[in-house]
């Protein structure tokens, strides 16, 4: 289910980062950048929806990033990229042709690769959640328009400005999958609609029996998320979030990521709602 | 029946102008209790099993992020109820709530309160338009702070 | 000489050890009494050990005391571990200078002379099996350990003089010495000066015989255990560890966690003695020429920042923090690699500033298993 692929090493071993050239840059919405990296040699290892690669920004440090592409696609590999802080700020202004380090891929997957035919999948992010995710709705548009089964977005922003991924939504409606979007707060011109991204559950007509929940955002966002959608009828161990936490070694070796009994970097990001996250959520300060 | 109770009761805005029988229903095992500043009353995701109407002291209505710790959304205090939650499914708590200082509330079990009005259709009536207006007042006042009317931007 | 015999030799054969040691090339380290504690140094021979040095330990306290015997092994631990043998304090993974063109990466040398450990306490060999179980049991082991640990050798002593804050009992780590040594020495002083011998593995047999020993007699036999039982009996304070993980795992709300937290000065002392504790920083540094380095050091959970996501940190009270190191050592620690995280070595009693006792909290949450802190009921 949540399969997880064995952590690529480079020929220095784990903890030392491959260089990557950065070929291009795209602007996003939202103080967020997407990098498309590929190897200075040789050529990229392949990933899993969800998992994510540690950046080094050379003289600054190392974040953890998940990757948005879709694994397998053609092309360079995609980190889109929040400027929260000093590595993610300059990495956000690497310009093309510079240097990153990558190493990984790590963590566990969103398990789309093996979710059975017939079942719909639900995908609700918020914010830069959508990241995680947009290689993962990339082969679920695939699988749905091979008749394998149906997906639904849903994806909140807090407002107009802030919706990330708007060209890969619409492509994604155009496809003919079920696409909600909303945001905390209008603006001038948005006749979308305004409110919380579980407000976008009635207006999608998945059926819950047996549908496959997952769900990427704040912390908050997972939790009433998760609880809605098990209101709604999908079973709770069905539901999957994407967790995070100070990463600092990506490999379970450093002991900065622990969450209770996990160690996110290794035993997630991605793992199981029901009988898992929902305590884990419950939990102060843990 | 808890005297000491049933006088803060007849006294709370929540109750205001409701006939004597209303206030004894809620009354019946309801008790006064106080709480020190920092406790929580309730807690997120926990059964919505107690109404508290407060008569002293400030309610935070908070919701806990992991790394900035409790956000207040609202205050509650004399003439309030805090936790609405057991007005509809699925009757859990969707909120923290601590008091911010020396807190006296009434504590009403909510399980049977429902029960009693649901025997009691014309109290029933009163105490969920009551309710209603409670809860509408809330939400055009958390639709006017979305607005965010005091920020620089142009959303104003 | 094989692994399971055992033998005898003297003060002088010890001596003759550890001068093998240097001779086939290892880096003897030992215990020495230094700065009035018994810490690790090199040692080149059985003068450097620590003779008629006595420790007298309690939570927050730690004394040395000369008595003027001959005792080479009368003490419990000191504060450091072997830990900081194999797990670096500060370690370099790697070097780099970036020009446009290239990036140049550049891995340290590997690691010198194999290291020969003197004096291992059962304890410690209990924890150095959690670490290698952290550090080199995972899908991806720290290789520079592994490195570390394969090349060395470990000389146990058994311990004859447990201090007040010692528990190994408790744990399952002693007093007898666990798997994990190439020989294990017990220090007999009725009749003559002398170390009952157990070969551990045909490392342990080879340096034996290379020093030359004597076989042990039923009488040596019976010394050695005399030593071991009166260290058990003589064992500081007792942790219950039956359902310990699932009782603090369902205690996560305990008042004694806020309780703990007034008395706790998030220090982190007993994290940097804990011979198991493995929580690191991995951090770039640029040098004034341009290289970048990335450092690897030690770091502790009772540092605010250590749980840092960007806004804040997951656990900013002490309270959280004491939790935190708490639940993992005895409880997660389980789950995530199926073994307890403590030895039972007192460490953490001994050098907490003010004297927290790992033991005692762990039995006053068992005692009010259930209670519930700052949540109301009427």
């Amino acid at each position: 289910m949540l399969a997880e692929a064995a952590p690529r090493a480079g020929p220095a071993g784990p903890l030392v980062p491959t260089p990557y050239v950065v070929v291009e840059r795209r602007e996003e919405a939202a103080d967020v950048v997407t990098l498309s990296i590929e190897p200075a040699e040789g050529s990229a290892p392949t990933f899993r929806h969800g998992q994510f690669n540690m950046v080094t920004s050379f003289g600054r440090g190392e974040v953890a990033v998940s990757m948005s592409s879709a694994p397998g696609a053609p092309g360079p590999v995609e980190h889109s990229i929040r400027r929260v802080g000093a590595v993610t700020a300059a990495l956000c202004a690497a310009p093309v042709g510079s240097f990153v380090g990558i190493r990984g891929p790590f963590g566990s997957s969103w398990g789309v690769d093996d979710v059975e035919d017939g079942v719909d999948v639900v995908v609700m992010a918020g914010g830069i959640g959508l990241a995680p995710l947009r290689g993962a709705v990339r082969d679920l548009v695939v699988r749905q328009q091979s008749g394998r089964g149906r997906a639904f977005v849903l994806a909140g922003a807090r407002s107009p400005d802030q919706i990330l991924f708007d060209e890969d939504l619409r492509a994604w409606e155009r496809a003919g999958v079920h696409v909600g979007i909303s945001v905390d707060v209008g603006a001038p011109g948005w006749t979308g609609v305004v409110g919380v991204v579980t407000a976008l559950l009635p207006g999608a007509p998945f059926e819950a029996s047996g549908a496959l929940a997952l769900l990427c955002g704040p912390e908050i966002m997972m939790r009433f998320g998760g609880r809605a959608l098990v209101d709604r009828g999908v079973d709770a161990r069905r539901v999957r979030v994407s967790l995070e936490r100070n990463m600092q070694c990506g490999i379970g070796l450093c002991g900065h990521c622990q969450l209770g009994p996990l160690l996110v970097c290794r035993d997630g990001p991605v793992v199981r709602y029901g009988g898992l996250a929902d305590e884990l959520f419950m939990e102060r300060n843990r | 029946m808890n005297e000491a109770a049933r006088s803060l009761l007849s006294g709370h805005a929540f109750l205001a102008g409701f006939p004597p029988e209303a206030v004894e229903l809620v009354a019946e095992g309801a008790q006064v209790v106080t709480f020190r500043p920092g406790v929580l009353l309730f807690r997120e995701g926990s059964p919505a099993d107690i109404a508290y109407l407060v008569t002293g002291g400030k309610v935070a209505i908070e919701v806990h992020a992991p790394n900035r710790g409790p956000i207040v959304v609202e205050t509650m205090g004399a003439g309030d109820v805090v936790g609405l939650s057991w007005a509809a499914p699925p009757f859990r708590y969707q909120f923290d709530a601590r008091a911010v200082d020396e807190v006296e509330a009434v504590a009403v079990g909510t399980a049977p309160l429902r029960l009693a009005l649901a025997e009691n259709p014309i109290l029933g009536f009163l105490f969920l338009d009551r309710l209603a207006a409670v809860i509408l007042g809330r939400l055009q006042a958390t639709r006017i702070r979305l607005l965010d009317v005091y920020g620089t931007s142009d959303a104003g | 000489m094989r692994a399971g015999d055992d033998a005898v030799i003297d003060v002088g054969g010890l001596d003759r050890l550890i001068v093998l040691l240097g001779e086939r090339g290892y880096r003897a380290i030992g215990p020495v009494a230094r700065d009035g504690a018994i810490v690790h140094g090199e040692v080149s021979g059985a003068d450097d050990l620590p003779a008629g040095w006595h420790d007298v330990q309690a939570p927050g306290r730690y004394r040395l005391e000369q008595a003027g015997d001959a005792e080479l092994f009368g003490w419990a631990v000191g504060p450091a571990s072997w830990k900081s043998e194999f797990f670096k304090p500060t370690e370099t993974l790697w070097r780099a200078t970036v020009s446009d063109a290239a990036v140049s990466i550049r891995l340290p040398p590997p690691p010198e002379r194999p290291l020969a450990i003197v004096g291992a306490r059962p304890c410690e060999l209990a924890a150095l099996d959690v670490l290698d179980r952290v550090l080199a049991g995972g899908e991806v082991p720290d290789d520079r350990y592994t490195a570390r640990r394969a090349g060395s050798l470990v000389v146990a002593v058994e311990c004859g003089k447990p201090s007040s804050t010692c528990f190994c009992t408790s744990m399952g780590t002693g007093p007898d010495a666990g798997p994990g040594y190439d020989l294990a020495l017990t220090e007999l002083l009725t009749g003559t000066h002398r170390f009952y011998v157990q070969v551990g593995s045909e490392a342990g047999a080879d340096l034996l015989d290379g020093i030359g020993w004597t076989p042990a007699t039923e009488e040596d036999r019976g010394a050695r255990r005399e030593v071991v039982d009166g260290a058990r009996a003589g064992m500081g304070r007792s942790l219950q560890t039956d359902g310990l993980a699932a009782l603090l795992a369902r205690n996560l709300e305990h008042p004694r966690w806020d309780e703990v937290a007034e008395r706790c000065l998030s220090c982190g002392n007993c994290t940097l003695v804990c011979p198991t504790c493995f929580c690191a920083d991995v951090k770039d540094v640029s040098e004034v020429d341009g290289t970048i380095e990335r450092r690897r050091s030690w770091a502790s959970c009772f540092d605010v920042d250590h749980s840092y996501l960007h806004g804040g940190s997951i656990r900013p009270t002490t309270s959280s923090r004491y939790r935190q190191w708490l639940t993992h050592k005895l409880s997660t620690w389980w789950d995530q690699f199926d073994t307890s995280g403590c030895v039972g070595c007192g460490r953490c009693i001994a050098w907490c500033p003010v004297g927290i006792d790992i033991t005692e909290e762990a039995a006053a949450i068992r005692a009010s298993d259930g209670a519930v802190g700052d949540v109301g009921t009427p």
